[in-house]
């Protein structure tokens, strides 16, 4: 299989994968949690289990209107989304749920509107800061347009885990930003392996030996270690995601998600975009030279 | 056979089982010396979302009476020690964030609700007579301490006034003898005791408590001062100690099933490469377990995840030596400069890869607040240790492994 030559099946698959979600994005955005939207959220474990109606019932009664519903976890967990509450508020509701049967606060949170606006911005400006920060530091180390290619393929993975994300309308939160960045780390950390293999394999190129055939080669001498890297992440991953509790679950799978994606993105994005900018660069001076 | 060779390695594996078990494992629970430092792991800080506490961002606000000032800021930061203290919790953070914010962090055993209401009550304290005149405030208070009559069962609050206190206090009380003077905390009127006699020695009393413990929080309250500033609550992220236990549990199960599997693919994929490269593992994990107790590093949920995760990135160095070592060992190089080959080879893809992820790591860490930094502490903590134990303790092992002639088939290092 010559990876170059099939590379527009490559970004076909990528653009498949990525439009949906990004028509998603568009049209119902994210299902953002309290961090972004500002509001409370309360999850009581009850000691004996309680009908969700019984507990609607109560907190309708404090006159609070329910976001997204009532989520039930387990038997006896139940997670209460309401608008951002002052202490007082809370105090009541807590003391309401208790008339029901005994329970315990496993957590309480609650975002003020301020804070939640002040999280966007940040995640929006560290994503910014690290993408250029890396384009920089690939500029330095390899050439500006590996930088690009390899920034393409983080915009890449962030739109495939969003997409999704968007798509199946799964919450949002803190933790999510942390994940995206996470993966851009991971996605450039393969990128870059396969760049140095490249950067080395032109040191030693064959007189007549296309730039194709050199880049090709070099991701299959990388293969291997791609996928194996790939695996081992994905067995800690897939571990958490069935063992590691409720609240880390959707960080999981965003990073579940992101790691593949990252993987294909290095492999099938990264350095063929790279190779296109080259012919592109090529052709460009052919036809300078010509006029 | 290198009998010597053999006999280091062997050391070394015996040396580093130790120090695991003794890292991880109670073993020395009873005893009266090492017992106190080991196993290492109980010296790590767990962080609240681990153990239960609660996480607030206080706001002060302007009123037309009081504005927020760094002045204001500094009294109510003060307060706000004073009243988390009497919680008697270790450690707990307060620093100030911006112009008008207060982090304020506490973890352990608490009532994350119950400390979150002691810290933002204003407590403002007033002593007023019938025709509406302020005697004496919080301000004028010296100590209040709580306590039960023992003959009575009675529960109290005293209070006892500094000397302007005392003074106005004193000519007030003769000036109302038969007269009550009302007690209001917040706004809320407590009690109203008619005066029988002026009082001079700057002592009062507020009665009617239902237990110790409310009395208890109405005597912190009085202690601490009252807020100096309107004050909100802008976030407020309280973890119960049940989902703590319960998080720590469950990520250390899942951490155990995820590890193993690492271990096991390694050996199954690259055989004797591979087993010493679980063997560096557990030598990258007992330098980032001590690296965490030295630096007192918070571990959090999203930390644990992040440990794992470098676990990955250090097999991932293994990883691409290995391949390297592969590919020189089928060019027909000796086991010896196959090694030297494949590490340095290696060392740049290396290198340059784990710097664009500490990129990431570092600018999360500048960006992020509580848990979320912990992750990136412990990402970043994981990056430069999983850097350092790949190509020097890896290289090390294999190359006291090819010495020791105890293997010396080739395709048992993958070729």
């Amino acid at each position: 299989m010559h990876f170059i030559k099939l590379r527009k099946i490559w970004y076909a698959i990528s653009i498949a994968v990525i439009l949906p979600g990004l028509i998603s994005l568009m049209l119902q955005g994210l299902n953002l949690g309290i961090d972004f939207t500002g509001g409370n959220l309360l999850e009581v474990r009850f000691a004996e289990p309680v009908p969700v109606e019984k507990v609607r019932q109560v907190v309708a009664a404090q006159g609070l209107e329910i976001s997204r519903g009532i989520q039930k976890s387990g038997t006896t967990d139940y997670i209460i989304r309401t608008r951002h509450l002052t202490q007082d508020e809370s105090d009541k509701l807590i003391a309401a749920l208790s008339e029901l049967g005994k329970n315990t606060v496993l957590r309480n949170e609650s975002v003020g509107p301020t804070i939640g606006r002040e999280l966007t911005t940040k995640a929006i400006l560290a994503l910014l800061i690290a993408s250029v920060l890396m384009v920089i530091y690939i500029t330095i180390r390899f050439e500006f347009k590996q930088g690009i290619a390899a920034i393409i393929a983080l915009l890449h993975d962030t739109l495939v885990v969003t997409g999704i994300f968007s798509l199946f309308r799964i919450e949002v939160d803190s933790a999510f930003v942390a994940a995206l960045l996470t993966i851009i780390g991971y996605s450039i950390n393969d990128t870059i392996v396969i760049f140095d293999r490249i950067r080395e394999n032109m040191l030693n190129r064959k007189k007549g030996e296309s730039l194709e055939d050199v880049v090709n080669a070099s991701l299959w001498q990388t293969l291997t270690r791609s996928i194996n890297t790939v695996l081992t992440v994905v067995f800690v991953l897939v571990a958490l995601y069935f063992l590691g509790g409720s609240t880390i679950r959707n960080f999981v799978l965003a990073m579940l998600i992101g790691v593949v994606s990252g993987a294909y993105s290095s492999i099938c994005n990264a350095s063929p975009l790279w190779v296109d900018f080259k012919l592109w660069e090529k052709r460009a001076k052919a036809k300078e030279a010509r006029a | 056979m290198k009998w010597n060779k053999i006999f280091i390695l062997a050391g070394i594996v015996v040396i580093v089982a130790l120090v695991t078990v003794a890292a991880v494992a109670p073993v020395f629970e009873n005893n009266p010396y090492l017992g106190k430092y080991l196993p290492l792991v109980k010296d790590i800080t767990l962080g609240l979302d681990l153990q239960g506490g609660v996480h607030v961002v206080l706001e002060a606000k302007d009123t037309p009476e009081v504005k927020v000032t760094p002045d204001t800021m500094k009294q109510l930061m003060a307060v706000i020690q004073r009243r988390v203290d009497q919680f008697g919790v270790a450690e707990p953070v307060i620093q100030q964030q911006g112009r008008d914010r207060l982090i304020v962090e506490i973890a352990g055993r608490i009532d994350p609700e119950e400390a979150v209401r002691t810290m933002v009550k204003t407590a403002y304290l007033e002593f007023k007579t019938m025709d509406g005149k302020t005697v004496v405030t919080g301000a004028d208070l010296k100590d209040a301490i709580e306590s039960k009559d023992p003959t009575s069962g009675q529960i109290k609050v005293d209070l006892t006034f500094n000397a302007a206190g005392a003074k106005k206090f004193a000519e007030a009380t003769a000036a109302n003898v038969g007269k009550p003077i009302a007690i209001i905390l917040d706004g809320q009127v407590l009690q109203t005791p008619v005066v029988q006699e002026p009082i001079p020695n700057g002592k009062a009393q507020i009665t009617g408590y239902q237990s110790l413990e409310e009395a208890h929080n109405i005597a912190i309250l009085l202690r601490s001062g009252a807020l100096p500033v309107k004050v909100e609550v802008a976030e407020k992220r309280g973890i119960g100690p049940a989902l703590g236990a319960d998080s720590l549990e469950k990520s250390k199960h899942a951490g155990l099933v995820g590890v193993l599997a690492i271990l096991i693919f390694m050996v199954m994929y690259y055989r004797l490469p591979g087993l010493v490269a679980d063997f560096a593992l557990l030598i990258y994990a007992l330098i980032v377990l001590a690296i965490y107790v030295g630096l007192h590093v918070t571990m959090t949920l999203p930390g644990i995840a992040a440990f794992l995760l470098s676990m990955g990135i250090a097999v991932d160095a293994n990883v691409i030596i290995f391949e390297r070592l592969k590919e020189e060992l089928r060019t027909g190089k000796s086991l010896r400069s196959a090694i030297d080959a494949g590490f340095k080879r290696a060392f740049t893809a290396i290198f340059d890869a784990n710097a664009t992820t500490l990129i990431a790591a570092v600018v999360l860490y500048f960006f992020g607040t509580g848990p979320i930094r912990g992750f990136a502490i412990t990402l970043g903590i994981g990056i430069v240790a999983s850097m350092f134990t790949a190509i020097t303790v890896t290289r090390w092992l294999l190359h006291l492994v090819a010495a020791s002639g105890l293997v010396r088939n080739a395709k048992a290092y993958g070729a």
